[in-house]
């Protein structure tokens, strides 16, 4: 059970930003976007691994390198024991189709021209799923797996409400029958409903299927309950790691802390005990140095400034990435 | 809010595409209001219709459907109201943010000049005031480093920062009403509870009215005075947040409230509500939730509950409202 399938080794991403006015005054380039700094992560097979951290934190980042969209500039990923990124390996497809990625906005990623039906029936083509002959029987089958009606076939992305596109989405990431799902905020867009729905269907169908999920979303409660085990990142690294449910009740690092704190309460009397963060937000184009929270940290210590805490094991803990987190974890 | 008039008042609002020959009533005789700095949520399945009631209430949906009913901005018919004049509304007094961003940024346009322009449109700044609110909004609206971002474009933000610049364009020129479809859908909970308080605090000191739709009943329990949930284009539930959420009355609410992974096994299949919401081509006779609703009686095959008062400021459209639902935190 706990062979990774896929092993994510210390992988940086920097982005160039475009060039500013005051940039061309002073000739020098644009400024650097450092979207990754040291990313490691294993998702063991048959396992959900939540991503939870801040807009901007460098979660489709990360999601977009393991689909190979984007090539990191340091580090590794390898999948089934191979580096997705040698020479020989890009070429090969068959990694295209075994991990699937699902779009946070599926309104761009689905071809505004084509029906539901030709956007099934390419994915079902492209990868050679079924003979011609089927392949329109497996299009109603998809469809009834993502709830869909029949006569979406028929329809054009336009024509569906957001939540119904999303369902589109899944239903061409499962049309190819992939072992990998990583799925960056699938259900965000949806209605709790319906969300529930494809809750359950990716738990079943993990299940059925054992399909290895990476899940990037914010919706706390959501990541909780489908979650084996969850990241927490902020600003390009991640600074805690692990049980789904040791994390949720008992977060270490004084950002998870935060970040927990501010899920809304479904009672409106209940304000809850938000954990309001000071300090400047933070900006990939500006890292701080040392622990890059120490600049809204309520533990900082002046050693926080200088040295960069590395993940550690925690007893009764996951891993964490904070200089202080056992007096950190045993005040909170 | 019962001592002011309302500054929106939506009354029998209806509007109906046609594909291939066939009616699509995509919003069918909706009726509520706002008043001054009041918080009204809009929840309901996807697809049930609540960015069409926003579109048409700015007119928006005109171009591609027939739009009957009224809409009041300030006792003033704005549903007939010409495009022209309509404009003048539209972006100064009513602000809308749409619920996808990327198309309703221009890609080709820098952030920056995008939200000058909202400002040189609906306001009288200078050029050097309108810089200036354009980084003091994304500022507000948690986007780091703003100055230096104001030359990029919408592709170099990520899809939360894109969010929040439309959040930032809509605010800009301080409008007396914001339409916000689903404003924090994308956005993680410390930024979304920043944005909230932001347009919280807007709701209050400039006495701004939201229409905040949201599938987030956390959110709406805690940014809304009141709630309204639509089902197949139809408001069906309507009250004070706290009644609707802790005891809901419509068998749909009911089954919305259950669905929330809250005190359930990790894992575990969540609740949802049995069958899959009606296609506008061929809407039930009766109740439209008549097919899924467990509580369902002859009648609701037949005839189409209407959204009746059952106490002050709450209505229900159902023949046989739930008495004793578990709802929220109840
Ligand atoms: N193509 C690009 N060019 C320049 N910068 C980029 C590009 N794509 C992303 N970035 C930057 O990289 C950082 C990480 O972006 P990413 O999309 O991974 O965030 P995220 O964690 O998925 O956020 P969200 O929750 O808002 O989706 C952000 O600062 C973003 O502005
Ligand atoms: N321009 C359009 N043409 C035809 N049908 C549309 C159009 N826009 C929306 N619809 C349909 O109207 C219904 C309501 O859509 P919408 O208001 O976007 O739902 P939501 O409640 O998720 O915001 C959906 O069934 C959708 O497919
Ligand atoms: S290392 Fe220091 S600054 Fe960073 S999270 Fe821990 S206590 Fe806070
Ligand atoms: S009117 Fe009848 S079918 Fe409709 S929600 Fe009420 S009980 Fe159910
Ligand atoms: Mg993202
Ligand atoms: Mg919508």
């Amino acid at each position: 059970m706990t062979q990774p399938v896929m092993d994510i080794k210390d992988i940086e991403l920097e982005f160039q930003g475009s060039r500013t006015l005051i940039d061309f005054v002073k000739q020098r380039p644009g400024r650097v976007v450092r979207a990754l700094n040291g990313v490691s992560l294993q998702l063991n097979k048959g396992e959900t691994l939540g991503v939870v951290g801040e807009s901007g934190c460098g979660k489709s980042t990360l999601a977009r390198c393991i689909v190979r969209l984007y090539e990191p500039k340091r580090g590794s990923i390898h999948f089934d024991g191979k580096d997705i990124f040698a020479a020989g390996a890009k070429a090969d497809r068959s990694y295209n189709r075994r991990v699937q990625m699902m779009f946070q906005d599926p309104y761009s990623s689905l071809n505004p021209r084509m029906t539901t039906g030709q956007i099934l029936s390419e994915a079902l083509s492209v990868h050679k799923m079924r003979p011609e002959g089927e392949i329109a029987s497996r299009v109603a089958e998809l469809l009834d797996l993502v709830r869909l009606p029949q006569d979406a076939a028929g329809k054009l992305p336009h024509e569906f409400s957001g939540g119904q596109r999303q369902r589109i989405a899944i239903a061409r990431a499962l049309a190819v029958e992939p072992e990998v799902l990583i799925a960056d905020e699938l259900v965000s867009a949806l209605d709790v409903s319906v969300q529930a729905q494809v809750v359950n269907l990716l738990l079943e169908l993990q299940d059925r299927l054992n399909l290895t999920i990476l899940f990037v979303a914010h919706d706390l409660r959501l990541v909780r309950h489908v979650s084996n085990r969850v990241a927490v990142i902020y600003l390009g690294r991640i600074v805690e790691v692990g049980d789904s449910e040791t994390l949720f009740s008992n977060p270490s690092h004084p950002y998870s802390q935060a970040l927990l704190s501010a899920a809304p309460s479904l009672d409106p009397d209940d304000k809850g005990s938000a954990i309001r963060l000071q300090g400047e937000l933070p900006s990939p184009l500006n890292v701080p140095p040392g622990c890059p929270f120490h600049v809204r940290c309520r533990h900082a210590t002046d050693f926080c400034k200088i040295e960069v805490p590395e993940l550690r094991a925690l007893p009764g803990r996951g891993e964490v990435a904070c200089h202080h987190a056992e007096e950190v974890s045993e005040n909170a | 809010m019962s001592d002011t008039q309302p500054i929106l008042e939506v009354e029998n609002l209806c509007t109906t595409f046609t594909r291939g020959g066939v009616a699509l009533p995509a919003v069918r005789d909706v009726s509520f209001n706002v008043g001054k700095g009041e918080v009204l949520g809009l929840v309901g399945e996807s697809g049930s219709g609540k960015s069409v009631t926003l579109r048409s209430i700015l007119g928006l949906s005109r171009r591609y459907g027939d739009v009957t009913g009224s809409v009041k901005w300030m006792g003033q018919d704005i549903a007939q109201m010409p495009e022209r004049k309509l404009r003048h509304i539209r972006g100064r007094d009513i602000a809308m943010i749409f619920q996808e961003p990327m198309t309703s940024l221009n890609p080709l346009l820098t952030v920056g000049l995008q939200l000058t322009e909202t400002l040189k449109a609906h306001t009288d700044m200078g050029r050097a005031a309108r810089r200036d609110r354009a980084i003091e909004m994304l500022d507000h609206v948690g986007i780091p480093a703003a100055a230096s971002r104001l030359n990029e474009y919408p592709h170099q933000f990520s899809g939360g920062m894109r969010q929040r610049v439309m959040i930032a364009i809509a605010l800009a020129a301080s409008p007396k009403l914001l339409l916000a479809d689903e404003p924090t859908t994308a956005l993680d909970v410390t930024i979304q509870a920043q944005i909230l308080d932001l347009i919280l605090s807007l709701a209050d000191e400039l006495e701004m009215g939201v229409i905040l739709v949201t599938h987030d009943l956390g959110v709406v329990a805690q940014t809304c005075k009141r709630a309204a949930v639509m089902y197949a284009g139809r408001v069906v539930e309507q009250g004070d947040v706290r009644q609707v959420l802790r005891a809901p009355r419509h068998p749909y609410t009911v089954g919305l409230m259950r669905s929330v992974p809250q005190d359930v096994p990790p894992r575990s299949q969540l609740y949802t509500v049995p069958g899959t919401p009606p296609s506008l081509e061929a809407l039930p006779q009766g109740c439209a939730f008549a097919p899924r609703c467990q509580g369902r009686t002859e009648g609701c095959l037949v005839a189409r509950p209407p959204l009746e008062a059952i106490a002050q400021g709450r209505s229900v459209a159902c023949f046989n409202p739930v008495i004793d639902a578990q709802g929220a935190a109840a």
